[in-house]
């Protein structure tokens, strides 16, 4: 096969995977859910007050970052860093639609400025410096923007002397600023490389979904990599793989228990043990 | 030799001027100012053919088949090359390739990609496409110039990391992450070249360099043109339009500051004269190398930082 049907494929695929993504936010406001996992009819009250996981089959729903944040950091802890940097569009791309235009719809649709929400906050009382995608703007698609406020989130933790946590979401690198946004992974892979320098404890979270350039750089840096749980990790789309090999992936391809198995991960982490599970391994750092 | 599509009026002239070479000389008519005035015009036309190039047309330069891969320049710029083999972990990744050489008196470690010129080499080294531990070896192979203080080469042409089971089971994107991370450390210059396709992620994976330099036709994205046209557009044939967009030509790039020069290649491509580009290839990495090879580690490190570090361009 030539590169070309490689591409083809990858198409594909990321139109199926926009198709399957579960819209959780869609449900926002509505009184009743469904779950796509294990179809039940749920209370929408009940999914958020269970952390946004089906209280049936336990299926983890994909979450915003603010609800992370707030499911995350101590009450009222967490401020917010860098917010006033926003996206421009150096390369004035066009695809079918204007790039500034595909932003703004970005920015209506999830009330964010960019696909990544950069601070500082608490965990049990120990301070954290962090990174919080969202999957909801653009994909969590990673360009200057959110290369730049993921950097400054661990200059920050290397100016305070903190921990540094990501938690990822994302489909990959966003096109719109081409090279760019290619090079937001060295970017922030060069941060990381600091943090090590300096001694510095960075746990990543990866979320469902994270894939391309986000899961080839920062992602997977962690000196901990915790996988929530349901997530989906990898680095090539999974119908791209099936028809450049030819045959039919395990069912399990690319999930959180499949990282696992093959040692990519330290732990998967249910929702509901997140929080406590990073804080003990903040105490556990200490010496 | 292959003749690509724009080429081929270009073909037919001199083919035509050649068959009127023929016919002056068996039948002895002197039409030797005519064939002169002709081949001025034809190189003219050529001249002209390839300072107007799209983005589409250098791309097919790029990936000609007969362009030169990592093992042509490591035979044209090197001397007493030895390859290093194996990621000591259960694979020797034909891919990338590595090892140790000698540049005009230098001693380097010089790294690639490897492509191959017809389907039988390129089943050996997978089209170019690196599997994790490809990254894996090309890691050890930069830790260890690291510890002899030697130079460090990297010649890049691939379409990309290869998607496979076996890649996502062995961790690709950690891979090339780890490298990305690492390469920031190294305390000996980097110098990276991108010759031919620098296809996303499994490009930059050898990139992380002090000094980055592509061939004029060479191509560096975030993703191939055909892959975007694919995503962004829903058609795959508006690739074309893709590679415009994705601004990904060494002119394009040069202006957005992601390298430091351009490798200047012979009229219509590298593959019309390996000796020539191979000469300006080592001349443009060797004066990098003699610039950096006494800068400071730490000041290296820095420099380095600060070149990515910059990269982006935002609002605030």
């Amino acid at each position: 096969m030539t590169v070309k049907d490689w591409f083809e494929q990858r198409k594909e695929l990321q139109i199926a995977r926009r198709k399957q993504d579960p819209q959780i936010d869609d449900n926002i406001g509505k009184l009743w859910v469904k779950c796509y996992n294990c179809n039940s009819q749920l209370l929408r009250k009940e999914v958020e007050e269970n952390l946004e996981v089906c209280p049936k089959c336990n299926y983890h729903f994909r979450i915003n970052a603010r609800t992370r944040i707030n499911q995350l950091f101590d009450e009222g802890t967490f401020e917010e860093l860098f917010s006033n940097i926003t996206t421009a569009d150096p390369l004035n791309f066009v695809d079918t639609e204007p790039y500034t235009k595909r932003i703004s719809q970005a920015k209506a649709k999830t009330n964010l400025n960019e696909a990544v929400i950069s601070g500082v906050g608490k965990i049990d009382g120990n301070s954290v410096a962090a990174a919080v995608m969202d999957f909801d703007f653009m994909g969590g698609s990673m360009g200057s923007v959110v290369g730049e406020k993921v950097t400054l989130a661990m200059e920050e933790a290397l100016k305070r002397k903190i921990p540094m946590l990501a938690v990822t979401a994302s489909g990959g690198a966003r096109m719109q600023e081409s090279i760019l946004s290619l090079m937001q992974m060295a970017k922030t892979s060069c941060a990381v490389a600091r943090l090590n320098e300096a001694g510095l404890l960075y746990i990543t979270v990866l979320t469902e979904p994270t894939f391309g350039g986000v899961t080839a750089s920062f992602a997977t840096l962690g000196d901990i990599i915790i996988a929530e749980q349901d997530a989906r990790i990898g680095f090539a789309g999974r119908r791209v793989i099936e028809q450049t090999i030819r045959q039919s992936l395990p069912a399990d391809f690319q999930t959180a228990n499949y990282l696992m198995k093959y040692g990519q991960i330290d732990m998967i982490s249910s929702r509901a043990d997140l929080k406590s599970n990073i804080s003990k391994l903040i105490n556990l750092h200490k010496h | 030799m292959t003749i690509l599509e724009f080429e081929k009026p270009l073909y037919e002239i001199e083919q035509k001027i050649q068959e009127l070479k023929e016919i002056s000389e068996s039948s002895g008519m002197d039409v030797s100012d005519k064939i002169e005035l002709f081949e001025k015009q034809a190189q003219e036309y050529k001249k002209e053919l390839y300072a107007n190039l799209t983005p589409a047309q250098r791309i097919q330069i790029a990936r000609h088949s007969d362009r030169p891969n990592f093992l042509d320049y490591i035979k044209l710029i090197t001397s007493d090359f030895i390859e290093l083999h194996g990621d000591r972990t259960g694979t020797d990744d034909r891919a990338i390739i590595g090892g140790l050489a000698k540049i005009d008196g230098q001693n380097v470690m010089i790294i690639g990609t490897q492509k191959g010129k017809n389907t039988k080499e390129n089943l050996v080294y997978n089209f170019g496409m690196p599997q994790p531990q490809g990254y894996r070896k090309a890691l050890r192979l930069f830790q260890h110039a690291d510890k002899f203080n030697l130079p460090i080469i990297t010649l890049i042409d691939t379409p990309g990391a290869y998607p496979g089971m076996k890649a996502e089971e062995t961790a690709q994107g950690t891979a090339i992450a780890v490298n990305l991370k690492e390469m920031a450390k190294l305390n000996v210059p980097v110098i990276a070249v991108i010759t031919g396709e620098g296809c996303s992620g499994g490009a930059l994976g050898l990139a992380v360099a002090d000094r980055v330099f592509m061939l004029e036709h060479a191509y560096y994205t975030v993703i191939s043109p055909e892959g975007c046209a694919s995503i962004l557009w829903r058609d795959a044939s508006k690739a074309d339009v893709a590679a415009q967009a994705l601004k990904i030509t060494s002119e394009d790039l040069l202006k957005l500051d992601i390298i430091d020069g351009i490798i200047k290649e012979p009229l219509g491509g590298a593959h019309n004269d390996y000796e020539m580009i191979s000469n300006e290839l080592k001349t443009t990495v060797m004066k990098a190398v003699n610039e950096l090879k006494d800068v400071k580690s730490s000041q290296l490190k820095d420099d380095r930082y600060n070149k990515f570090r910059r990269m982006g361009v935002f609002c605030q």
